[in-house]
């Protein structure tokens, strides 16, 4: 033990609470004395035999419980087996169900209501010491680290220290490139969507292409870019950026600006279906009020005025996709989006 | 007949009839312009007698015409029914959402207060104002076409407002979209075609009558096989489960350590 | 040794048992130094314990899908028992976990205790954390115990999500598409965060299997070990009690570990997974059947995480309309930023409260007796504040369904909630306080005056009064046994300095121990002794003398 720490040993002596310095907290000193624990009461278990040997019957009998609602679960797994007939898995839940239920429960009252009746339950009172070690103990402790100090020399070497935490700061760097392959970057694929100029507008999810007559008054379309199916290659990827809601309302209504103004078609518009917001299908399309609302977080936007938002966190209108028809009358893009679709993200509008 | 006459004579007189719709203004606007688009949703020609078609107007005259108009032409209080159809008429009467009562956001399901005689007699007149969506076929409400289809189409087009399990859900301004768990055949392929209040039109180019029917069969799939793995909790999703855990399970297990923590006697 | 011997011949197989595990594994020595340390007992001290125990279930019932689900989003098409999804388009993950629910005995009751019993888990651990904030149990030694068990409810949260979006239905499928949105909304490094953990453009073939290492590997091992450490310093530090006679901050009193404790807690599990089991019996939980795969064009209404991610969802929703702005060509998506930045500041301020409270009383004792929550009312006041910020955000993920069932305008309550976000938790603050305040007073005043005991006197001078009787020293304990803190003025130090730090726990003590009602003291229980005496004296010659 070294000079130093014998001496914290000798100053403290035998540690107490009394040594934290208590802080604002007021020591009243004719503070109430504690009375002790309180008297034990006596259960009835205790006193008399008849209601103890009525415990140990209940206890048994949950324990009985416990053995018959396993061998119900048993019994359920093969007297119920699943068929085609979803009827069959309802059954089969719920008996097994019912029998694990028994199971466990009768073991688990049955071990707490013993606890409870029969085990003594007397309090006890137990000493607490003080978290931190005895001053022998630390100073023991303390002894160790310089000992292991002075004999790798730790504290003295300093160009091994310095290098040892150079090294240590940097391998874990190869660790973390590693993950730079978990994703590639997104180049500007988060700015293109699969509509092209000319590319038909049609139903999801079966691809038909629509007629602009079809579109009628009031009636909505849910649209995905031609040839885009099921199955393929990115196929969800690209839906995720292609969805387009395709409304007619009555063009007296719709407030174009004149950029837009050839954007629809006889007062048919599309616009993107996925949210400004965080990217939720905004596909809630009320027909009085021309309302877009997005079921997640009640972003609305105002389809005849360009999807402006008019309620809810998000902030920017819903892109619009420019259509036309062609030869035989079905709706085309006109082009692909001119902005980026969905969510907001850092340079989305950095031309690139 | 003189029966007829005294219910009517009593709807007439009945506080409710009185109350009529206020505010169904913006209800068959959509609907109206239903008329602009003959060509995509042919209402199949229907033969309605002379005779229905009176019984209809009278209907009409005494419950409707207040808001309606009385050549159903549209009033302030109420939308013009020329070209609305009889589906239309046959969707918001049968289910009793017509004739309206106070004012809200929207009209509410309500008993229905006309007999299916009438009520075929008040559809027969107002489509014989204008062509419209008819009442459909009875071989689209056979609930026997494909489910998945039907659930695809379903998710795609009516999920977004109804729930994925038909529970409904929220619209803005107090809005909302209804269950469907107790929606009839005809019902909500009546819906689909005719489009009411905030709902949009389906016409049959976008799902076509067999296609409905898909989707009926698939919702009848829903009404008909209730969950396997329980109470479904009204389908209303991850919402009521928290609550549920919360007030449910942790509930009971809280019970049973107050019963633990207690002491025995 | 050759004692041991002895006693096995005497008691046969037990005896047996344990000295040949003892021999090996040294199990005496444990067992003598725990097998009689003592708990104490109360209800709200299981709390924890449900949390573990639904961990524990959570490990079973996650082994056994395990061994069904396979999480690749491979597309295939379906051609199990589900009839309205026969020859759908769908992710292998999805197909089988349909397969588990229609397919494999028990395999939907398997998913929905493991459902479940993951609710339960967060709920149990976050309702545990109330419990020991409310009772000061957070204070010394126990701090660091509080952010491993804050460490652990954000770990049962990942747990909780990353399991949310295995099945790759349309609702967990949906779910991601907000996390990606989320994480796109970050500036600089959003879209590469996205396209890393997507493995390029959401949603891509990925998520589900890094999801799923994730969520049977990653996550439950850290759970287990800040599970080993929380349980650990338990040990350590000895269970707290209530204050109470015979409960000082030097002792602990209650039911030794074996037999009460092994009994009573090992029963209490098998309880706990009963439950769990009777309500997945009874119960449908999230029936993914009905959502079809994962699909990026169509949503279901009522499209909501599980309640422990609630609140971050409902802090989107609760952001005011248009507050994403642009600084030149760059976009700040604020709305994304501001509840993000709102969540991480409220769960760092979780995380950090018990060395601020520390600090500001500068109690550097240990404190092994609990607070009653009216005892220390400015901490009472702040949890309620705190739980009832907690509670909107909550609600406000659900303004949907609230509008529905109530009939009320979405609109309307969504900015309800919005005001009620800033307005309640103030309310809630001064509302406990003055409640525990009074709660206070009242304890103080039957301290010193005893119970009421109904009885009316008329003294001879033509007072009434009701005679109080004196409490049993124990119940009177109970009253009084308190700390009591008195707020600081700001000190210089030894520069002669007030320093800003000085200053700003001046103010915070006054903030928390201005209003304070003082225990009452041994003297002033005797003199209202004294006096109440004095008014019997009265009463008796009152009564003699009319004789």
């Amino acid at each position: 033990m070294s000079d130093k720490s014998k001496e914290i040993a000798k100053q403290s002596g035998a540690y107490s609470d009394h040594e934290y310095d208590a802080g604002l907290r007021v020591i009243h000193e004719d503070a109430v004395a504690n009375p002790g624990i309180e008297p034990h009461r006596v259960r009835m278990t205790d006193k008399s035999v008849k209601h103890e040997k009525n415990a140990v019957r209940q206890v048994a009998a949950f324990f009985t419980l416990s053995m018959l609602g396993s061998a119900l679960a048993l019994y359920a797994y093969f007297a119920f087996p699943i068929s085609e007939d979803l009827t069959t898995v309802r059954l089969n839940t719920l008996y097994l169900g019912v029998g694990i239920t028994l199971g466990l429960l009768g073991i688990g009252i049955g071990a707490v209501h013993w606890a409870k009746t029969l085990m003594p339950d007397n309090e006890v009172s137990e000493e607490r010491h003080l978290t931190r070690g005895s001053d022998e103990k630390r100073a023991a402790a303390i002894e160790i680290i310089n000992l292991a100090n002075q004999e790798s020399g730790f504290s003295r070497r300093k160009l091994i220290r310095r290098t040892l935490y150079g090294s240590l700061a940097l391998f874990p760097l190869p660790g973390i490139i590693l993950f730079a392959d978990l994703g590639p970057s997104l180049g500007d694929k988060l700015r293109h969507t699969a509509w092209k100029q000319g590319t038909r507008l049609t139903k999801d999810p079966y691809g038909s292409p629509i007629k602009a007559s079809e579109v009628t008054i009031g009636s909505v379309f849910h649209v995905i870019p031609e040839g885009l199916m099921p199955g393929e290659e990115n196929y969800l990827e690209e839906k995720a950026k292609a969805a387009v809601l395709l409304v007619r309302v009555d063009p007296e209504i719709l407030i174009e600006t004149e950029e837009r103004a050839s954007w629809s078609y006889q007062g048919i518009v599309a616009y993107s279906k996925i949210c400004t917001h965080v990217g939720c299908p905004v596909a809630l399309y009320e027909q009085q009020t021309h309302h877009l609302l997005c079921p997640c977080h009640q972003s609305t936007f105002d389809l005849v005025d360009g999807c402006k938002v008019i309620f809810g966190p998000a902030t920017r209108s819903l892109p619009q996709l420019p259509i036309s028809v062609d030869a035989e009358g079905y709706l085309i893009a006109q082009s692909d989006f001119h902005e980026p679709v969905g969510p907001s993200f850092w340079d989305r509008s950095v031309q690139q | 007949m003189a029966q007829l006459k005294r219910k009517l004579n009593g709807l007439r007189r009945s506080p409710r009839a009185l109350v009529v719709v206020l505010f169904a203004g913006l209800l068959v606007v959509g609907s109206g312009y239903t008329a602009v688009q003959a060509a995509v949703s042919p209402s199949t020609a229907v033969t309605r007698s002379q005779e229905q078609i009176d019984l209809g107007k009278r209907i009409f005259l005494s419950n409707c015409a207040s808001c309606h108009g009385k050549n159903a032409e549209g009033t302030m209080n109420g939308p013009s029914l020329i070209g609305v159809g009889e589906a239309s008429v046959d969707f918001q009467v049968s289910t009793g959402r017509m004739p309206g009562a106070a004012s809200g956001p929207q009209l509410e399901v309500k008993p229905v207060q006309f007999t299916e005689e009438q009520i075929s007699a008040l559809a027969a007149y107002v489509g014989s104002l204008a062509d419209g969506p008819s009442i459909p076929d009875a071989s689209y409400l056979q609930a026997n076409g494909d489910s998945t289809k039907g659930g695809e189409l379903f998710r795609i087009n009516c999920a977004m407002c109804h729930n994925a399990g038909g529970a409904g859900g929220a619209l803005t301004q107090g809005k909302y979209a209804p269950n469907l768990m107790g929606s009839s055949e005809k019902t909500i392929y009546e819906a689909m075609l005719t489009g009411p209040q905030n709902m949009p039109v389906f016409n049959d180019a976008n799902i076509t009558p067999e296609e409905k029917n898909d989707i009926i069969t698939y919702l009848k799939y829903l009404q008909n096989n209730r969950s396997v793995g329980g109470d479904e909790l009204g389908n209303l999703g991850p919402v009521v489960e928290g609550l549920v855990a919360w007030l449910g399970l942790l509930g009971l297990i809280i019970a049973i350590t107050i019963w633990l923590g207690a002491k025995s006697n | 040794m050759s004692n041991t011997a002895n006693t096995q011949k005497k008691n046969g197989f037990l005896a047996g048992t344990a000295n040949y595990v003892d021999e090996r594994v040294g199990v005496g020595g444990i067992l003598k130094e725990f097998g009689r340390k003592i708990f104490p007992d109360h209800w709200s001290f299981m709390l924890g314990e449900v949390a573990l125990y639904s961990f524990l279930v959570l490990l079973l019932s996650g082994t056994f899908l395990t061994f069904f689900f396979q999480p690749s989003m491979t597309d295939v098409i379906y051609d199990g028992v589900y009839a309205p999804l026969k020859g759908a388009h769908m992710s292998i993950a999805y197909a089988s976990s349909l397969d588990i629910t229609f397919e494999v005995r028990g395999g939907l009751l398997m998913r929905q205790v493991h459902h479940w019993s993951a609710l339960l888990f967060v709920a149990a651990a976050g309702l545990h954390m109330l419990r020991v904030f409310f009772t000061g149990a957070f204070r010394k030694p126990r701090e660091i115990n509080w952010v491993v068990g804050f460490v652990l409810f954000v770990l049962g949260m990942a747990a909780g999500f990353t399991g949310y979006s295995l099945p790759d239905d349309l609702l967990s499928g949906n779910g991601l598409r907000i996390i990606d949105g989320m994480i796109k909304g970050v500036p600089f490094i959003g879209t590469g965060i996205s396209s890393l953990l997507f493995g390029g453009e959401f949603p891509g073939h990925a998520i589900v299997g890094r999801l799923y290492s994730l969520h049977i590997m990653l996550v439950p091992a850290l759970i287990l070990v800040f599970l080993a450490v929380h349980l650990f310093m338990l040990v350590i530090h000895k269970h707290t009690h209530y204050s109470g006679p015979g409960r000082k901050d030097t002792n602990v009193v209650g039911y030794p570990l074996m037999p009460v404790y092994v009994a009573k807690a090992g029963g209490f599990f098998f309880i706990v997974f009963g439950v769990i089991m009777l309500i997945a019996t009874f119960f449908t939980i999230n029936p993914i059947w009905n959502y079809g795969g994962y699909d990026p064009s169509p949503v279901s209404a009522g499209t909501q995480p599980d309640w422990y991610i609630g609140w971050l969802d409902g802090a989107l929703r609760l952001a005011p309309t248009g507050i994403e702005f642009m600084i030149g060509d760059y976009t700040v998506s604020t709305n994304i930023l501001l509840p993000l930045v709102v969540s991480l500041v409220f769960l760092a301020l979780v995380a950090i409260y018990p060395f601020v409270e520390n600090w500001v009383t500068g109690d550097k004792r240990e404190h092994h007796v609990l607070d009653r929550p009216r005892n220390a009312p400015v901490r009472t006041a702040i949890g309620a504040a705190g739980v009832m910020f907690y509670a909107v955000l909550w609600a406000g993920a659900s303004t949907d369904l609230i509008a529905t069932n109530f009939k009320m305008s979405l609109n309307q309550v969504l900015v309800t909630m919005q005001i009620s976000l800033i307005i309640l938790p103030i309310v809630a603050f001064l509302v406990t306080k003055r409640v525990c305040l009074s709660l206070q007073r009242k304890d103080r005043e039957i301290a010193i005056h005893g119970r009421e005991s109904g009885r009316i006197v008329r003294l001879p001078h033509g007072e009434y009064i009701e005679v109080h009787e004196p409490l049993d020293p124990h119940d009177l304990y109970k009253l009084v046994d308190f700390k009591d803190y008195k707020p600081t003025l700001a000190r210089p130090n030894a520069q002669g300095k007030i320093t800003v730090a000085a200053r700003l726990r001046s103010s915070l003590s006054k903030f928390y121990f201005e209003d304070r009602i003082a225990p009452a003291t041994q003297t002033e229980i005797d003199e209202a002794a004294h006096h109440a005496h004095e008014i019997e004296a009265e009463v008796q010659k009152a009564i003699e003398s009319s004789k």
